[in-house]
């Protein structure tokens, strides 16, 4: 079953990977090997297919870089929910095509490492047979994550979401 | 077009249609800009697009200042390859180590125009909201696509708008107020949202950067000054750029600045902000007059008023990184920079420098820096356990003379 990875508020992106872990500063292109490498060790080697972040507020703050969601996105994660993303992080995960549900109880209410079941059609979520429903997302956003990445929407369809 | 706020007049200008609040946008983008930490990511997304030439090489601006010089042979590498694809793609705007950090050259240069949008790879591109430039950070799969495409798409955000009233004391400069505003509304106050300043009339041009870079701070996506005679000496300002008197904004918020002290952030987060007074026990090992913060003319000198004829507190070393080269020439030329060298400042390279922590003045373990930058997190500006506090270059000034964090008008 896959699991929860339970993050607090105002998660950085130098928690996601410290700057120093960057592609530019060592020249490894195996980012997801520095995923919370300082924040939670265990996370790089123990992150398993289908498991989810559930984070509070403000994840993904800080600087603009990437390659946090790089490396979210090259490790197994199904996908992120938190009670709200910063601006930047937000759209370089959605450009990725990560997953990215908000809900303002979910932090709260489950425990880290518990498991989990995700309802894709229903935007749900059901932990310890409680279901909870995450807010939906809007139209571009499923249409990005249909695709796989902005990349493949745009080389698919030569024009950008919503144009 | 009415009831709007500065960004959707902006927004409405550029997409060619009323746009409010909440609506997605595709915009045309007329200045693109990355750096040399980020360009090889960007170089990456274009040929995963399959795009060999940039759409426009007139509209995008190339920066190495991030670890300029480089610090290793890796970022030497990635510099070097940047330099390549300048050349190969005909980019005129490529300003290679030395010519300082990117936001201020973007200004100094005048590669941004009022009215327009640009996007840069880094988050501090809200500073071009300064001259009315809606300008915003995003990540390099987002200007990878504008340098292939020439446009990005934006949710037109709801404003917040700023008032300020009064005038400061003496020592108190636009950092303290932003740093007073963040300390209110918290690091994700204004995330997705425009901040739009008004009451800014008596503050100098160099000291509005702050105000609209350090808007990245509370999660803001653009920080806007309405431009006004101060600007349009230097800029070509349209005569729609202005907010219309009946904009609908989500919240105002007065500020009188007569009465504020010196504001310092704390460690690790920029929101934990305190007056000067509180924090004036903690002493400081390493002070950093740098970043696209505050590391212009005008803070250079404010510090050599306050330092001059006499010398740095023993145990304490002060990093001087000028914001850029024309800025350390304006500098060396006007006696500022020899009054720093005689008080005992260290000089290193104009660019971001300490201020990201990768080289010229990496901070170690248990090392208490005061630096006049914009972020504190942990680990910011080299180890984890180091402590950064963030204030003016007053404030800066004053803690360089006496070894521990220190309020100007008390000395
Ligand atoms: S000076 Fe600091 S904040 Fe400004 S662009 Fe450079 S690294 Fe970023």
């Amino acid at each position: 079953m896959p699991r929860i990875w339970k993050f607090g508020d105002d998660i950085d992106t130098d928690q996601v990977v410290p700057g120093r872990y960057a592609p530019y500063m060592t020249g490894d292109p195996e980012l997801q090997k520095y995923a919370f490498i300082e924040n939670r060790p265990d996370f790089a080697k123990q992150v398993k297919t289908g498991d989810w972040i559930v984070a509070g507020k403000n994840f993904g703050c800080g600087s603009s870089r990437e390659y946090a969601a790089q490396a979210l996105r090259k490790s197994p994660i199904a996908g992120i929910i938190a009670k709200s993303y910063a601006r930047i992080f937000f759209r370089n995960a959605l450009n990725l095509g990560i997953p990215l549900y908000e809900s303002d109880e979910l932090n709260d209410r489950v425990q880290d490492g518990q498991e989990l079941s995700f309802d894709a059609e229903h935007s749900s979520l059901t932990v310890d047979g409680k279901t909870y429903a995450l807010k939906p997302m809007p139209g571009f956003v499923h249409q990005i994550i249909r695709e796989g990445s902005i990349i493949d929407f745009v080389k698919k369809h030569g024009k950008f979401p919503g144009e | 077009m009415s009831q709007q706020t500065l960004a959707e007049k902006i927004l409405s200008h550029v997409s060619n249609r009323e746009v409010h609040a909440g609506d997605l946008a595709v915009v045309p983008v007329a200045r693109a800009m990355t750096v040399d930490s980020i360009a090889l990511s960007v170089m990456d997304v274009m040929k995963q697009l399959g795009c060999e030439r940039v759409h426009d090489p007139d509209k995008i601006a190339l920066f190495v200042d991030h670890v300029a010089p480089a610090s290793n042979v890796a970022t030497a590498d990635a510099q070097q390859k940047l330099r390549a694809f300048a050349e190969a793609q005909g980019i005129r705007a490529f300003y290679d180590v030395g010519s300082g950090i990117c936001h201020q050259v973007m200004i100094e240069e005048k590669l941004v125009t009022p009215g327009t949008v640009a996007v840069g790879s880094d988050s501090h591109s809200t500073a071009y909201g300064m001259v009315g430039t809606f300008g915003t950070g995003m990540g390099s799969t987002d200007v990878g696509l504008i340098f292939a495409t020439g446009k990005t798409w934006l949710r037109v955000p709801e404003t917040l708008r700023v008032d300020l009233r009064g005038k400061p004391r003496p020592y108190v400069m636009t950092k303290d107020i932003i740093l007073r505003i963040i300390r209110d509304l918290k690091v994700d106050g204004g995330t997705y949202k425009a901040m739009e300043y008004h009451g800014v009339e008596s503050f100098s041009f160099d000291s509005r950067f702050t105000l609209a870079s350090m808007s990245t701070e509370l999660g803001a996506k653009v920080g806007l000054i309405e431009p006004d005679e101060v600007i349009k000496k230097r800029f070509p300002v349209p005569d729609w750029l202005y907010s219309d008197a009946d904009a609908r904004y989500l919240r105002r918020i007065d500020l009188d600045v007569s009465t504020l002290d010196p504001q310092v952030a704390a460690p690790n987060s920029v929101d934990n902000v305190h007056d000067v007074g509180e924090l004036k026990s903690v002493h400081v090992d390493t002070v950093f007059l740098g970043s696209c913060t505050n590391a212009r003319l005008e803070d250079l000198q404010t510090v050599a008023r306050i330092v001059r004829g006499k010398r740095i507190a023993k145990g304490t070393r002060l990093m001087v990184t000028p914001a850029s080269r024309t800025v350390l020439m304006n500098a060396t030329n006007d006696g500022t920079l020899s009054t720093l060298l005689e008080f005992g400042a260290a000089l290193a390279t104009p660019g971001c420098g300490a201020c990201m922590g990768r080289s010229q003045g990496v901070l170690g373990a248990g090392e208490v820096c005061f630096s006049t930058g914009n972020r504190n997190f942990r680990g910011r500006m080299g180890s984890p356990e180091a402590k950064i506090y963030l204030g003016s270059p007053a404030v800066a000034a004053a803690t360089a003379l006496t070894g521990f964090i220190t309020d100007p008008s008390a000395l």
